[in-house]
């Protein structure tokens, strides 16, 4: 069996490389990918504390199945409000972005 | 006799109507709304004074006080509370009587004399806002109830005066008016709280009831700064009663006041506003006469010299409506020393009944005097009696009328003012020599100033008129000859049967030798005013000028208005509000604004955080974790 460590550092090196996206990107669709880095290292996670530590129950893993179907929510949310972005100003860059209304 | 209530609530609706829809209507019709109301509110005040007076209200041959109406209005505890209501008693239906009378002339009066004013319905509902609060004051329950009406009289003399607003002087005046009276009003409303605080009351019929015993008992032991708390109360009270009934030196308002329109002077600044002062003072009689005589004497004396100064500056003015305006303050102080002289019961009350009936003769003569003058005024357009002389020939009507008021201020025997005043003598000389003095003085200098205006305004030499002065129109001579002929009938009025000081009729007779010493006098003043002012001469300017710096002095008023005002501006606003006005301005305002600079301060320099970039907030929020993650891990 794969020891535990080994899941820990992928979920790790995604985690962090998420962190690094989401702050040095300047575009919104990049952040947005980056965020998904963060949020599928976490679920990993989830599973598999779950999985090494507590077999016998299941809960880690549901909150696995939460993540994505809310990640997934959220990116289309994210999409939709990237393209309206977009519509208006013709650029998604996130430096530009810094005002609640025009 | 709870249809009394009317009398008041009338006026009220109609002031209401007018002065909300009042710019809808044509002038005429509001005068003549205002008019009816007037007239309904004056039959009921006949018919309540018919009723009261023949028909219901002796017990045992005293007159009754009587509550037909009271609501309670504010509880505060079990004794003290605030009531609204009605009472009756002679002296409050007599003022009824008065005011609803004086009140309906001026209504029509003034639809001749206001006729195309601007403003002529909104003219007409002050004068409604104004009969309401005059009877509300009289009918009072209590004194509370009383300060109520007592400022609304306040309020809307101080809107009639300021009528014409758009004239400088017409609004300095109005302030003025407003704000010394108000002022007195300060000591009234000390002297009801003082007075409630220890009684526990503010009733008219518990404070007077028993002669004053209430007052007596629950202040006696109580004293601040050498005097009893009772004389303080009473004291500030009558204050309140100086201010409005115009006493010595509270008395700057009232010339001033002339500014409003002429009948507005005949009906407030005359007839009933002025006379709130004499009628408190007779409201709580008994409890001035046993608990504090010594305040009762300070108003003799107050109204003594009051009523000579007013007198003596009405003889150098010769503006003909200050003429009237002093000698209103010079008669309402006559009122006032004879309700100072008075005693309480029986014919010891002679005073207290003089003084009553003088208000009424007063307003009846002193309305007609005014009115008369304002006929004068709207014929030659000018208020200076330089401008007229001769009008005889051209107001046959005015010339009698006034005439006759002049005869019945003067004291002259069969006009109303002679058996009055002859009252007022006796009672001052049953009490005081000096004081008989002065008020006998005052009679002499009475019957002189009137008849200079008489003489000066009627007779003389002609003027250049620059259109012939005409009679006014019959709107306007009905109230003067109505007026003059109960100012020739109510002296006949056997007055001490309806009102004396503890409601028991008593007898009254003239007092020939006193009488005679009042008639000469009055006479001597006006062959002397017929010998200087008949014929135009030069006689009256070396008079004046024999006299010199003491006619000078009369004229300026004794610098009475200087005086006030050396003392307001110099004394209370420089020393006074000045630096309070400047702690104001540096320390508390400059706290404040300390406070609010430094909040801004230290915005502009925290504000840069919020800068709107997205990742810049990431920065923060990863930092900030990882700060809590290490905090939490060293932990």
């Amino acid at each position: 069996m794969i020891p535990m460590e080994h899941y820990l550092i992928v979920s790790m090196v995604m985690f962090f490389a998420g962190i690094y996206g989401f702050i040095a990107r300047k575009n919104l669709l990049a952040i947005l990918i980056s965020l998904e880095l963060i949020l599928n290292s976490v679920e990993i996670n989830f599973s598999v504390f779950n999985r090494y530590l507590y077999p016998e129950h299941l809960e880690g893993m549901f909150f696995s199945l939460f993540g994505i179907a809310v990640s997934a929510a959220e990116t289309a949310v994210a999409i939709a409000i990237i393209i309206n972005i977009y519509r208006i100003r013709q650029d998604i860059d996130v430096r530009h972005i810094d005002k609640m209304k025009n | 006799m709870e249809f009394t209530l009317l009398i008041v609530i009338i006026p009220l609706f109609v002031f209401l109507f007018l002065a909300l829809a009042g710019h809808k209507l044509k002038p005429g019709i509001a005068g003549i709304t205002g008019t009816a109301g007037m007239a309904i509110a004056a039959a009921l005040s006949y018919a309540a004074a018919y009723i009261y007076f023949f028909d219901t209200a002796k017990i045992d041959g005293v007159y009754q006080k009587i509550t037909p109406v009271s609501v309670e209005w504010l509880r505060f505890t079990e004794k003290l509370h605030i009531d609204l209501g009605v009472l009756l008693d002679p002296i409050s239906i007599m003022m009824l009587v008065v005011i609803t009378t004086v009140s309906l002339m001026v209504h029509l009066y003034s639809i001749g004399y206001m006729h195309g004013e601007k403003g002529f319905q909104r003219y007409y509902a002050f004068l409604s806002l104004f009969s309401f609060s005059m009877l509300g004051l009289v009918i009072a329950t209590n004194i509370f109830q009383m300060y109520i009406f007592w400022e609304l009289v306040g309020v809307s003399s101080y809107l009639l005066i300021g009528f014409y607003y758009t004239k400088a002087s017409a609004v300095a005046a109005s302030k003025k008016a407003f704000i010394v009276t108000r002022f007195a009003d300060l000591g009234f409303l000390a002297g009801i709280l003082i007075l409630s605080f220890y009684t526990g009351t503010f009733d008219f019929d518990l404070l007077t009831a028993d002669k004053g015993s209430l007052v007596i008992s629950s202040t006696a032991g109580a004293s601040f700064i050498g005097l009893s708390a009772a004389t303080w109360a009473m004291a500030l009270i009558f204050m309140g009663g100086a201010g409005k009934s115009a006493m010595f030196p509270l008395h700057i308002w009232l010339p001033d006041a002339m500014e409003g329109p002429t009948p507005v002077s005949a009906l407030i600044h005359a007839a009933t506003m002025v006379v709130a002062g004499v009628y408190m003072v007779a409201r709580l009689f008994p409890v001035y006469a046993f608990a504090t005589p010594e305040v009762l004497t300070m108003i003799a004396y107050i109204g003594a010299f009051t009523a000579l100064f007013a007198a003596i500056i009405a003889v150098t003015q010769t503006d003909i409506k200050r003429v009237l305006a002093f000698s209103t303050i010079s008669q309402i102080a006559y009122m006032m020393v004879a309700l100072g002289v008075s005693g309480f019961g029986g014919h010891d009350g002679l005073g207290y009944m003089s003084s009553m009936f003088h208000l009424f003769t007063h307003a009846f003569f002193k309305a007609l005097l005014f009115l008369g003058a304002g006929a004068v005024i709207h014929a030659v357009h000018s208020n200076e009696m330089g401008d007229m002389g001769g009008l005889r020939k051209y107001m046959p009507v005015t010339n009698i009328t006034f005439l006759i008021a002049c005869l019945a201020i003067s004291g002259i025997p069969v006009f109303s003012g002679f058996f009055s005043k002859d009252e007022i003598l006796v009672a001052a000389a049953h009490h005081d020599t000096l004081l008989y003095v002065a008020l006998w003085a005052v009679a002499g200098l009475t019957a002189f100033y009137m008849f200079r205006l008489y003489f000066n305004i009627f007779w003389g030499k002609e003027r250049e008129y620059h259109h012939k002065p005409h009679e006014a129109p019959r709107i306007m001579l009905f109230p003067l000859l109505f007026l003059a002929v109960l100012s020739c009938v109510t002296g006949l009025v056997p007055f001490s049967d309806f009102v004396s000081s503890d409601g028991k009729p008593f007898d009254t007779h003239l007092n020939w030798s006193i009488a005679a010493q009042g008639v000469s006098v009055a006479l001597l003043g006006i062959a002397f005013a017929m010998v200087l002012y008949r014929k135009e001469s030069d006689k009256p300017a070396r008079i004046a000028a024999g006299l010199g710096i003491l006619y000078t002095a009369a004229v300026k008023k004794f610098y009475l208005d200087e005086i006030w005002m050396f003392i307001t501006q110099k004394v209370i606003f420089k020393c006074i509000s000045a630096p309070i006005a400047w702690f104001d301005r540096h320390v508390v305002d400059r706290t404040m604004n300390l406070t609010g600079q430094a909040t801004e301060k230290l915005a502009w320099l925290i504000r840069d955080f919020q800068s709107g970039k997205v990742q810049s907030y990431a920065w923060m929020f990863i930092i900030g974790a990882l700060l809590i993650t290490v905090w939490a891990i060293c932990m």
